[in-house]
């Protein structure tokens, strides 16, 4: 039986399970004088047979639909004449999809060599073994348990502190779950990078001026190397965000200035809400407007003027991504500037300063740490931002810092190299996961750092 | 005295100066704000002024007689001879009853670039359901192909580049007044998935393949987020895992989004053998991005919640568990949907991670399930917009329209459900 039918059956098995300890805890209660002689409500132990019912059983049906294909793939293969066993990851992955298309009979098992249709005929008993197999096993569980906790309808018994420490235990385990996010994340792309570097050597990617990830289908070809210099997405990466950043920095804190200081209650309880519309905007919207109308707009500008720009230039990328982190630089500003004593405004005016004297004299050194702190997020959000630039910026990776040329960042070659089929063991394609490591490694210190600086600097008002 | 006198001099001449100065100040910042509203504006205004007319289809309605030597088909049930058969011809025929003038057969062919290419297959389709109407006369509506759409449509932009010869498009003029062109709603956008041209393709294929993602995104994120903020506001006892805990959950609100398509690549597809464009798949990626903002924004309304509600109801004999689950988390729910809507919309709104899972792959059949290749709204609008055919790119634009008309609903949803049901202590 399929995974998706399973999951609503073990439900439907945990709400008789609760019904029938419902009807038997009063049941138990009615000859000792009602249910205030039993220790917890009935409630309490027909929830307690749900959980014993659904619990152990889901556990089972997670971990058994998460490695079956794992297993099963494993049994197929080494099943195979021993001559033709797979030399590689990238073999076996395609004599595993023949298998499958055989099995799953969108190819004909007269067209493939006889081991691979017997493979299909063992895949497909597999499949339907494992499958009914499953479906028993965790029926019973769910059976057993629920009959385990029937058996402990008893008055002495005090059902509502069990369930509610496997309550507490769910929620703890649903936390968790963020540093287990975190853990999957570090350990799946640092497995991947190690053996990236197996192939690329880690001062060659980390220092080298040129990228081309083209590795050669066959040996002998010519001009296939490959190369896995990262500067030069690094250097697009940079440049794409200082254009943003130029734009989102000034626009943004002008803005916050202006909001928190001079406009009336009104007119900010209206534009802030507009401003923050920004941030919410799809970023795939972001980069349909890049590609489709700033950048030709840029590119008859700078022809008007006499220059030469790309259709694809990191001027028009960064331009846009600059509009969107606006939202990020204001916010935040705006929170640190309001969070200013009012004394010291005070204190500045009644010296005989004008508004913008206090503001710029006064009140940004004072917020000074967390407008930093702003800037540091939004340039992190600007390293990361993925289809803006994928859309509008291009995937030559030209070592270059003028903005009317194509550049590439990071993501883009992330994006690039990963979408559609791909290998698991080229060094194309686990070169996606060292930028992936890469990046996330710069994000986090770039937030880290703004976390910090902004936490500090709360305190020294608080 | 005379020290005195020059100093109240200089403030009095600087005045002048510095009242400049703030009033510059000043205007920088209606600057500043003016220049992210213009911004604003000229987005939506230019995907406006690109898609408005993709809600419109251009169609070319003819009485086509399904002549059966013309086709080369007596019997449409025959399967053999279906596949043989030229189910084109008669509607050139009838074509070219309409404008008179082509008469060679290099004109007739002129004729025929002006239909779909599913113009053939509609006929066929018609005459394997209904084969009496072998011989007869019928009204058919044709969709037209790209470049008579585009010369229709968009004449007047300098945008587009008009892909017909001049005496086709004298010839389309024609039909234009004789009502044989016409153009009406684009029923199609909404009814069909993908196609490789663009008079067929539609959204419905993305808007029920987000459908599905933001279900399993909701089933996941909306009762764990929940469940973690309860615990980190309620049970947490105060240290070192809670606090590791808390710094994980803050970082991860900030992680770029395609580092979890990353995660969901090399966890979901290539560890548990999960398929690839699945509604499932792309919704566990999301769920696991959105987690963060509901917890965070989940942690905010508990803690709203006043310490005398948590008093009263300790004070009368319930655990902690019932002053969780009876008071507070009843009392906070209002603030959690607000959050959770929100995380939706950015979830509904992301493209980044699903690139990495293969949710960009090119499906034509709507999705009927949360194991069926899918791919969602946003995905969609990339796909065409980076589609190289002319008429795709109105399509895509027709389709932000569409998806921010969901996410708008759902922020108002989210801001109405604010004003309406939060409780201020």
């Amino acid at each position: 039986m399929q995974t998706a039918n399973l999951l609503p059956l073990v439900l439907v098995l945990a709400v008789v399970a609760y019904g029938l300890a419902y009807m038997r805890s009063r049941a138990v209660a009615a000859p000792l004088g009602g249910i205030r002689n039993l220790k917890a409500l009935p409630f309490y132990y027909a929830a307690r047979a749900a959980l014993w019912c659904a619990i152990p059983a889901l556990i089972v049906l997670a971990v058994w639909a998460g490695f079956e294909g794992k297993v099963i793939q494993g049994i197929v293969i080494a099943s195979l004449p021993q001559d033709t066993w797979p030399e590689s990851a990238g073999q076996a992955s395609l004599i595993l999809s023949q298998i499958s298309n055989v099995a799953a009979g969108s190819l004909d098992p007269e067209f493939v060599p006889e081991h691979i249709a017997g493979a299909a005929s063992l895949l497909e008993a597999m499949q339907d073994k494992s499958g009914n197999f499953k479906a028993i096993l965790v029926v019973l569980i769910a059976v057993l348990g629920a009959t385990f906790a029937w058996t402990r309808v008893a008055p002495h018994i005090n059902a509502r502190k069990n369930v509610e420490t496997t309550l507490r235990r769910i929620f703890f385990v649903c936390a968790a779950l963020a540093v287990l996010t975190t853990a999957g994340i570090v350990f799946s792309v640092f497995l991947e990078t190690v053996r990236f570097f197996d192939r690329v050597p880690i001062t060659e990617f980390l220092f080298g001026t040129s990228w081309s990830p083209q590795t050669a289908l066959r040996v002998d070809q010519v001009g296939s190397e490959g190369a896995f210099g990262v500067i030069p997405l690094f250097t697009g990466t940079l440049l794409i965000s200082a254009i943003a950043l130029l734009v989102a920095v000034p626009v943004g804190l002008m803005s916050a200035i202006y909001l928190s200081e001079y406009a009336s209650k009104r007119m900010r309880s209206t534009i802030k809400p507009v401003l923050e519309m920004l941030a919410g905007i799809p970023t795939v919207v972001y980069g349909f407007f890049a590609a489709l109308t700033v950048a030709p707009f840029i590119r008859d500008l700078a022809a008007i003027v006499g220059l030469e720009a790309s259709s694809q230039s990191a001027l028009a990328a960064g331009l846009v991504m600059g509009i969107m982190i606006v939202p990020f630089v204001s916010s935040l500003s705006d929170d640190v500037i309001s969070a200013v004593p009012q004394t010291m405004r005070d204190a500045s005016l009644a010296l005989g300063a004008t508004q913008s004297e206090t503001m710029k004299k006064v009140i940004i050194p004072a917020a000074l740490p967390g407008i930093i702190g702003s800037i540091l997020l939004a340039a992190s959000r600007a390293i990361g931002e993925t289809m803006i630039v994928v859309m509008a910026a291009g995937l030559a990776a030209n070592l270059t810092a003028n903005p009317l040329e194509s550049v590439t960042t990071v993501t883009v070659q992330i994006a690039t190299l990963l979408v559609g089929d791909q290998e698991f063991d080229s060094a194309k394609t686990l070169s996606a996961f060292a930028l992936g490591l890469l990046l996330f490694i710069v994000t986090l210190l770039l937030n880290v750092l703004a976390l910090k600086i902004v936490r500090k600097y709360r305190e020294q008002y608080d | 005295m005379t020290d005195q006198r020059s100093q109240a001099e200089i403030v009095r001449n600087s005045l002048k100066h510095r009242y400049r100065k703030e009033r510059r100040f000043r205007l920088y910042g209606i600057l500043a704000i003016f220049i992210a509203l213009a911004s604003l504006f000229t987005l939506f205004a230019d995907i406006i002024s690109k898609g408005y007319t993709g809600f419109v289809k251009t169609t070319i309605t003819l009485d086509v007689t399904l002549d059966s030597e013309m086709m080369y088909l007596d019997d449409p049930t025959d399967e053999d001879q279906r596949s043989m058969a030229d189910f084109v011809a008669p509607i050139i025929a009838a074509l070219q009853e309409q404008v008179p003038e082509a008469n060679s057969a290099g004109e007739k062919r002129e004729l025929g670039r002006f239909l779909g290419t599913f113009a053939a297959s509609e006929v066929r389709d018609l005459l394997i359901k209904n084969p009496d109407l072998l011989n007869t006369t019928q009204t058919i509506e044709f969709p037209a192909h790209d470049r008579v759409s585009v010369y229709v449509k968009h004449a007047d932009n300098p945008r587009y580049s008009i892909q017909l010869s001049e005496q086709q498009q004298r010839w389309v003029d024609e039909l234009l007044e004789k009502g044989v062109i016409d153009t009406s709603f684009n029923d199609v956008l909404f009814s069909r998935g993908d196609s490789r041209e663009p008079a067929n393709a539609g959204v419905l294929g993305a808007i029920v393949g987000s459908l599905l993602t933001m279900l399993v995104t909701l089933a996941i994120s909306f009762p764990m987020g929940i469940a973690a903020a309860v615990y980190l506001e309620e049970f947490a006892p105060q240290n070192k895992l809670t606090d590791f805990i808390e710094v994980n959950i803050n970082n991860l609100a900030a992680v770029p989004s395609i580092i979890f398509g990353l995660l969901g690549l090399a966890v979901f597809i290539n560890l548990f053998g999960m398929p690839r464009s699945v509604p499932v798949v792309g919704g566990l990626v999301l769920s696991l991005m959105t987690l963060p903002t509901i917890i965070i924004s989940s942690r905010a309304a508990i803690k709203s919640v006043p310490p005398s509600v948590r008093e009263a109801a300790e004070g009368v004999g319930a655990s902690k568990m019932q002053v969780v689950l009876h008071h507070v988390v009843p009392l906070a729910m209002p603030g959690m949907l607000t959050g959770s809507i929100i995380g939706m919309a950015q979830a509904l709104g992301e493209t980044a991670p699903l690139l990495l899972i293969g949710m960009v792959a090119f499906i034509v059949d709507v999705p009927d399930g949360f194991f069926s290749s899918a791919t969602v709204l946003p995905v969609q609008v990339y796909l065409w917009a980076s589609s190289s055919e002319q008429g795709f790119v109105e399509l895509a634009s027709a389709a932000i329209m569409v998806l921010l008309t969901f996410m708008i609903s759902m922020n108002a949803l989210a801001i109405w459900l604010r004003k309406r049901l939060e409780r201020r202590w």
